[in-house]
């Protein structure tokens, strides 16, 4: 859809649109072109020369067990996160869309999270589950579990994984109610009085509608475990115990800023930018679809 | 209505409680964790119910915290997050009106070197990003707080979309009124646009507000941390016991903002979401 009345000026425009321009070119063009730039060199122990690589650096990546490992740690940790909170998210969202009065009560209190920082979640969830003074670590204990996520690596997935998810779970909530609440009603006493329960209705009538949304929110929260999740994991593990939490973003942070080792960071950043270009193809595609219902 | 009496009704309602009740929880504890003394926390299980060291504990945090005083991080994020926002709201209004509303050379190449950041995170070029931010002086300012984060093109978007709905009669109506392009945005388009710049506000002060990995980097000073970062600061290296009820406390002074912001403005935000995210 165009706009057919416009103003005339070619300088105002210019002008307006040169503040956006400024700053996108030289907080985003500029530093993605330096990572690309940067990830086909090696810089020296003192930083005063960079040898040129190629591909070298990808290369090297490529085949580093530790890079290896953790695509596969953000592979499982995205999928754990998306299916967590968009499981719970559902659940409640099917019960709250069942209540004809309270429902708005219960959302907002089910809001809450949405406003914590992703950091903040992962000290809250830290404290119940410190090794030494958590409440639900000293209750575990009591029923015979030692839970020790600083040296177990399931525990600590485990832990990042529900932080992150319970986050994650006020936005999903908002977004599937308010596409259970776009379902037409008819529909569903159609074949409430044709014989369907609750579940053959949910299955074969709502689910479906839904596709929509459980798309797009799918793509969402890929992308937010993917890069959101590091102040959770940052707080919670620090990326441990043996690099069992170091998603993608943590390693370019750990590389990049920690190890210092500027050129595989910058391969690293520019794989990841690669990853995100995809899911947001991803997205348009859906959009576009979305637009032609 | 289908199903929504008798034992049905009782059920979703129990399962709603629980629900809430496992969302709720953590939150809880850390209210009860910031009321009680350190005593209480370190010989588990602590309490359930809140202790009486609710002012105590809170005035510890405002006024000394650990590094920094809570209350200077308080004021640095409220900073960083109304800058983000207000910053890019400005911004965006501005091009998606230029984008909208003229036909000037460059205009399509323009939109997609906006469009083209939507989705990108700055957690995916930190390095490169922190080294620009370091090189025009910006470390521990709130210009490097804030001005990285406004380079992204959602507000644009929304707002462009926005434009694009708003009758083209008005801008005619103005055009042959004699009405300069400017006097058009500021006393038409502005004023239309009031509740989604409302609701972008919530959106992007909360988007602000929780920002972590980037205040960490570029804070190294802790009277310019930010609360959500500054938490984690909070946390002795080595042995040493955490001081528990500070750390709770801060955690909840952290998510207070936002979540007043967010429940006071609900019915605007769940608008704002989910146009903005559609």
């Amino acid at each position: 859809m165009e706009k057919r009345i416009t103003f005339k000026g070619v300088w105002l425009p210019l002008a307006l649109i040169a503040p956006q321009i400024v700053i996108t070119a030289v907080f985003f063009f500029y530093p993605a072109g330096q990572a690309i730039w940067q990830s086909l060199f090696i810089p020296d122990p003192f930083g005063l020369s960079m040898t040129y690589v190629g591909l070298g650096n990808f290369e090297f990546l490529l085949s580093d067990p530790f890079y290896r490992a953790s695509f596969v740690t953000t592979a499982i940790f995205s999928t754990l996160v998306t299916v967590v909170s968009m499981g719970v998210a559902l659940f409640l969202a099917v019960l709250a869309d069942r209540l004809i009065k309270g429902s708005g009560t219960y959302r907002t209190l089910l809001i809450w999270p949405y406003a914590v920082a992703p950091a903040v979640a992962g000290v809250l969830w830290l404290f119940m589950f410190n090794t030494r003074v958590g409440v639900i670590t000293w209750y575990l204990g009591q029923l015979g579990y030692d839970w020790n996520h600083v040296l177990n690596e399931n525990e600590a997935m485990g832990l990042v994984v529900v932080a992150s998810a319970w986050g994650r779970i006020s936005y999903n909530f908002l977004f599937f109610l308010a596409g259970l609440q776009a379902i037409p009603r008819s529909v569903i006493e159609a074949a409430a009085i044709d014989g369907a329960r609750f579940w053959t209705r949910f299955r074969t009538i709502v689910f479906p509608l839904l596709s929509p949304i459980t798309f797009f929110l799918l793509v969402v929260n890929v992308v937010y475990a993917f890069f959101e999740t590091f102040g959770v994991i940052h707080t919670i593990t620090s990326g441990g115990p043996q690099q069992a939490t170091t998603i993608l973003v943590y390693k370019v942070y750990s590389d990049g800023f920690v190890g210092q080792d500027l050129g595989s960071s910058a391969a690293q950043s520019v794989i990841l930018l690669a990853l995100v270009a995809l899911l947001t193809v991803i997205q348009f595609k859906f959009i576009e679809r979305r637009v032609h219902y | 209505m289908v199903e929504k009496r008798g034992a049905g009704l009782w059920l979703t309602h129990v399962g709603m409680i629980i629900g809430v009740a496992f969302i709720f929880f953590p939150i809880w504890l850390a209210f009860v964790a910031s009321t009680v003394e350190q005593q209480a926390i370190v010989r588990p299980p602590m309490p359930l119910l809140p202790g009486d060291k609710l002012v105590e504990n809170y005035t510890r945090a405002l006024t000394s915290g650990v590094n920094a005083p809570v209350a200077t991080m308080l004021f640095n994020s409220a900073i960083m997050a109304t800058g983000i926002a207000v910053g890019k709201i400005i911004i965006s209004l501005l091009s998606a009106f230029a984008i909208v509303y003229f036909r000037f050379p460059g205009r399509q190449i323009f939109f997609w070197l906006i469009f083209v950041t939507l989705m990108l995170p700055v957690e995916v070029r930190i390095v490169p990003t922190y080294e620009v931010a370091a090189n025009f002086g910006m470390l521990n300012s709130y210009s490097g707080l804030i001005l990285p984060l406004i380079a992204s093109a959602t507000a644009t978007f929304l707002f462009r979309q926005f434009f694009m709905t708003v009758p083209s009669e008005l801008a005619e109506a103005a055009r042959v009124d004699g009405a300069r392009p400017m006097r058009f945005f500021f006393d038409i388009l502005l004023p239309m646009s009031r509740t989604n710049i409302a609701a972008l506000f919530v959106i992007l002060f909360i988007f602000g507000w929780n920002q972590y990995l980037w205040p960490l980097l570029i804070t190294t000073d802790p009277s310019m941390n930010t609360i959500v970062m500054g938490i984690k600061q909070m946390f002795p290296s080595g042995d040493d016991t955490a001081d528990w009820p500070v750390i709770m406390a801060t955690s909840l002074l952290a998510m207070i903002p936002p979540v007043i912001v967010v429940i006071s403005m609900q019915r605007l935000f769940v608008r704002g979401l989910v146009d903005s995210e559609k």
